[in-house]
């Protein structure tokens, strides 16, 4: 039979349909950047880093700008670095928390966003825990403002996971053919699949690992785009593992029925220098943040040479500046 | 008198497909009309049939007024070519009592354009406690007992349900989903909720809800109603348990056969594709498209679900299900008639008279002596679906901007013109 209406593109062909964008608005997702892209973006955070090395570490570039942090969820790495890298490149930065808001009178989320833009932001950088609310922002505003997503729900952290390629690379020179172990609440994690098309487009091989309720079920990672292995074993992950990603677990997922007991995880996922052994030598451990100590990871892996959970943050400044520099329209 | 002149007269029902005139007197169907004095429609190269009927509609009234009325709700129904909706109960009040189904009747003589048969609740304000006082809606004229938009999570309270309807002679009709599993879930469970981050709502969920229902109908032997499968994993459990002997009726949406969760992407996180059930994969919209071909499933209605702008210009989690869809159905499902899947005759059957032989209503037919509810077709006139332009308050479609081949160019509803356009 033919259901012409039926086959529409799926989504991977989709993307490659999407014509390429000179300059792009927004950064909603890491899923519809170009490899380019995502080098033009690493590129340009390490002169950024040069410019927060300086004793002024400042710089007039976005003078007369204004960015918007809209945060519906609490934050504290994203949305510091976000008003830390704005104010380096000379722009201001307002800061609204939803809890203090109208949006606790009600305001519904369209009506923030086109107040905000009427108070002028050249730049709306929005937190929300409902996944696709950064498009529908992102739909509603004008011309010249850029939508920034900040993370949505358990769908996408971009900032998050250029800053993770970033640190990738800085650590270990490359992306392209690395293993990267991904463990813990995958199925939660916004960072997971910001990070997910990062690393599959820049090369490397994802291996996700966590307790079988976290992650996707093997028949809903049919047909994605993604470079990806699964696996409930730790021990498999972590074998020849040049980076691992570790998420941050949840309690209230016990109360939840997800899971039986945070004692039980630390010993069946807990990542403690013991079980670092297995992983290549030199591999780097990564945490998002913010971490449970003693949870998913040991504290003295935390704090180990291995560790580049520091780098993470400090490396989200640049990142960041560079992510809004480029959104700007000046020259990479 | 009027008289529908010329055209292609289709009326599954009686497996009629001829050239020929259709007349009208006094709000029936007659075989001949007194001379003069009729007004004659030239409706030649158009084909006419009988009115749709919809077993699954939500009119909103009373209580969601800013979403729909008893008026838009009809004269959208009448624009879609359908001469007699059965209107849910999810009102505020919901239709509780045998008042409540008066009132609802009453209101309909005032202001419907077509024929408005109300459903009931199956348990007091759809709580899932008590049963709803059955027998005094059914001798008011309630024709069907739901508590459609959530399913029924106690399976004795269920069975009881089921023992009722052998009293009242009325189907219940459940939303069949099991609500723990579904719970939180706003679209498909699979790959494409995987990457949007959205919480999915598996095929188990009514797979599971409809084993439950089929085994309670079998052990009362009541009549059971399936409101808009999704699955085709329900499709073969209605299949094997309708050779069994069980007393299942089955319907479909338009929106489950013809489209699919990748609506979802047209435009990102589209609400306007977020249905309940959720728009699930083209391999279960073929299972439908088969379980409509072979009688599993009786009938095509439309849930017609029309929701407020604000209650789908927000987050995708935050949106109301459903979709505005008394207008776009006949043109939609014409896309399954065009690529040639369903003949004409099928799809008009699966619109008329067999939604009314499955609740054993008198309509949806061109019999001589029948109500005059009849509806002239353009099978092949294309359009664009623009909203703004619906009759209905709801403009919440994943259609806008779509071309669709198949228009409503006249729509008599007992006897009476309701809807006309270009004739």
């Amino acid at each position: 039979m033919t259901l012409e209406v039926l086959s529409r593109p799926s989504l991977a062909q989709a993307r490659q349909l999407q014509p390429a964008r000179r300059q792009r608005r927004h950064v909603l997702d890491l899923d519809d950047f170009s490899v380019a892209e995502i080098e033009a973006v690493l590129e340009t955070a390490g002169a950024m880093q040069d410019v927060l090395q300086r004793p002024i570490k400042k710089v007039p570039t976005l003078r007369g700008k204004t960015l918007i942090t809209v945060f519906y969820e609490a934050s504290t790495r994203t949305r510091v670095g976000f008003e830390v890298a704005a104010k380096a490149l000379g722009a201001d930065t307002v800061s609204v928390a939803a809890s203090t808001s109208s949006v606790t009178k009600g305001e519904s989320l369209i009506d923030t966003i086109r107040t905000l833009q009427a108070l002028g932001a050249d730049f709306v950088v929005m937190r929300h825990h409902q996944a696709g609310a950064p498009y529908v922002v992102a739909e509603e505003v004008g011309p010249v403002t850029s939508v920034i997503n900040a993370g949505d729900g358990w769908h996408a952290h971009p900032s998050q996971a250029l800053l993770d390629l970033f640190t990738i690379r800085e650590r270990l020179g490359r992306i392209s053919g690395l293993r990267v172990a991904i463990i813990g609440d995958v199925l939660h994690s916004r960072v997971a699949r910001s990070n997910l098309w990062g690393l599959t487009l820049m090369g490397a091989n994802v291996v996700l690992c966590g307790p079988p309720p976290f992650l996707p079920a093997a028949g809903f990672c049919d047909g994605l785009p993604w470079n990806l292995e699964r696996t409930y074993r730790l021990d498999e992950a972590l074998d020849g593992a040049d980076v691992i990603m570790l998420l941050r677990m949840q309690l209230e997922r016990q109360t939840g029925g997800m899971f039986p007991s945070l004692r039980e995880y630390v010993r069946t996922y807990g990542l403690t220098e013991e079980r670092l052994a297995r992983a290549k030598p030199g591999a780097v451990v990564m945490h998002p943040g913010p971490m449970n100590e003693g949870v998913e990871i040991d504290p003295r892996v935390a704090r180990g040479p291995q560790s580049a959970i520091e780098d993470q943050v400090r490396n989200g400044v640049a990142v960041r500046m560079a992510m809004l520099y480029l959104l700007s329209g000046l020259p990479a | 008198m009027i008289r529908l002149a010329g055209g292609r007269i289709l009326d599954p029902a009686s497996g009629r497909d001829e050239i020929g005139d259709v007349l009208i007197d006094d709000g029936r169907l007659v075989e001949r009309l007194a001379p003069n004095g009729e007004a004659v429609i030239d409706v030649s190269g158009f084909v006419v049939a009988p009115g749709f009927v919809d077993l699954h509609c939500h009119l909103r009234e009373p209580g969601f007024e800013d979403a729909e009325t008893i008026a838009t709700g009809t004269r959208a129904a009448a624009a879609g070519g359908f001469t007699t909706v059965c209107a849910l109960a999810d009102t505020r009040p919901s239709t509780d009592t045998g008042s409540d189904v008066e009132a609802l009747l009453t209101q309909a003589l005032r202001d419907a354009v077509v024929r408005v048969l109300p459903l009931g609740t199956t348990t007091k304000q759809r709580a899932g406690q008590e049963l709803s006082e059955m027998a005094d809606m059914a001798a008011a004229g309630a024709v069907a007992f739901s508590d459609d938009g959530r399913a029924i999570r106690s399976a004795s309270l269920m069975r009881h349900a089921l023992e009722y309807s052998l009293l009242v002679e009325r189907p219940i009709s459940s939303h069949a989903q099991d609500a723990d599993l579904a719970e939180g879930g706003v679209m498909h469970e699979g790959p494409l909720a995987t990457v949007l981050g959205l919480k999915g709502i598996p095929r188990e969920a009514e797979e599971i809800a409809v084993a439950r229902d089929l085994a309670l109908a079998r052990l009362t032997g009541g009549r059971l109603h399936l409101a808009h499968l999704s699955t085709a994993g329900a499709v073969d459990q209605v299949r094997r348990a309708k050779a069994a002997g069980v007393r299942v009726t089955a319907e479909v949406a338009p929106h489950h056969l013809v489209l699919s969760e990748v609506a979802i992407t047209d435009r990102p996180y589209d609400t306007n594709a977020r249905t309940d059930p959720p728009l699930r994969s083209i391999d279960d919209a073929r299972a439908l498209l088969e379980g409509v071909r072979d009688g599993t499933i009786d009938c095509i209605a439309s849930d017609h679900s029309p929701r407020r702008w604000v209650d789908k210009a927000c987050e995708f989690d935050q949106a109301l299900p459903g979709i505005s869809g008394l207008e776009t159905t006949f043109g939609l499902l014409m896309r399954l008639v065009h690529s040639r899947t369903l003949s004409l005759a099928e799809l008009i059957g699966a619109l008329t008279h067999r939604p009314a032989d499955a609740w054993n209503l008198p309509y949806g037919t061109l019999a001589p002596g029948a109500p005059a509810d009849v509806v002239v077709l353009d099978p092949d006139q294309a359009w664009v679906v623009d909203p703004e332009r619906f009759l209905s308050k709801g403009k919440n479609t994943p259609l806008g901007g779509q071309a669709l081949r198949g228009t409503v160019l006249l729509t008599v509803a007992q006897g009476r013109i309701a809807y006309r356009n270009g004739l």
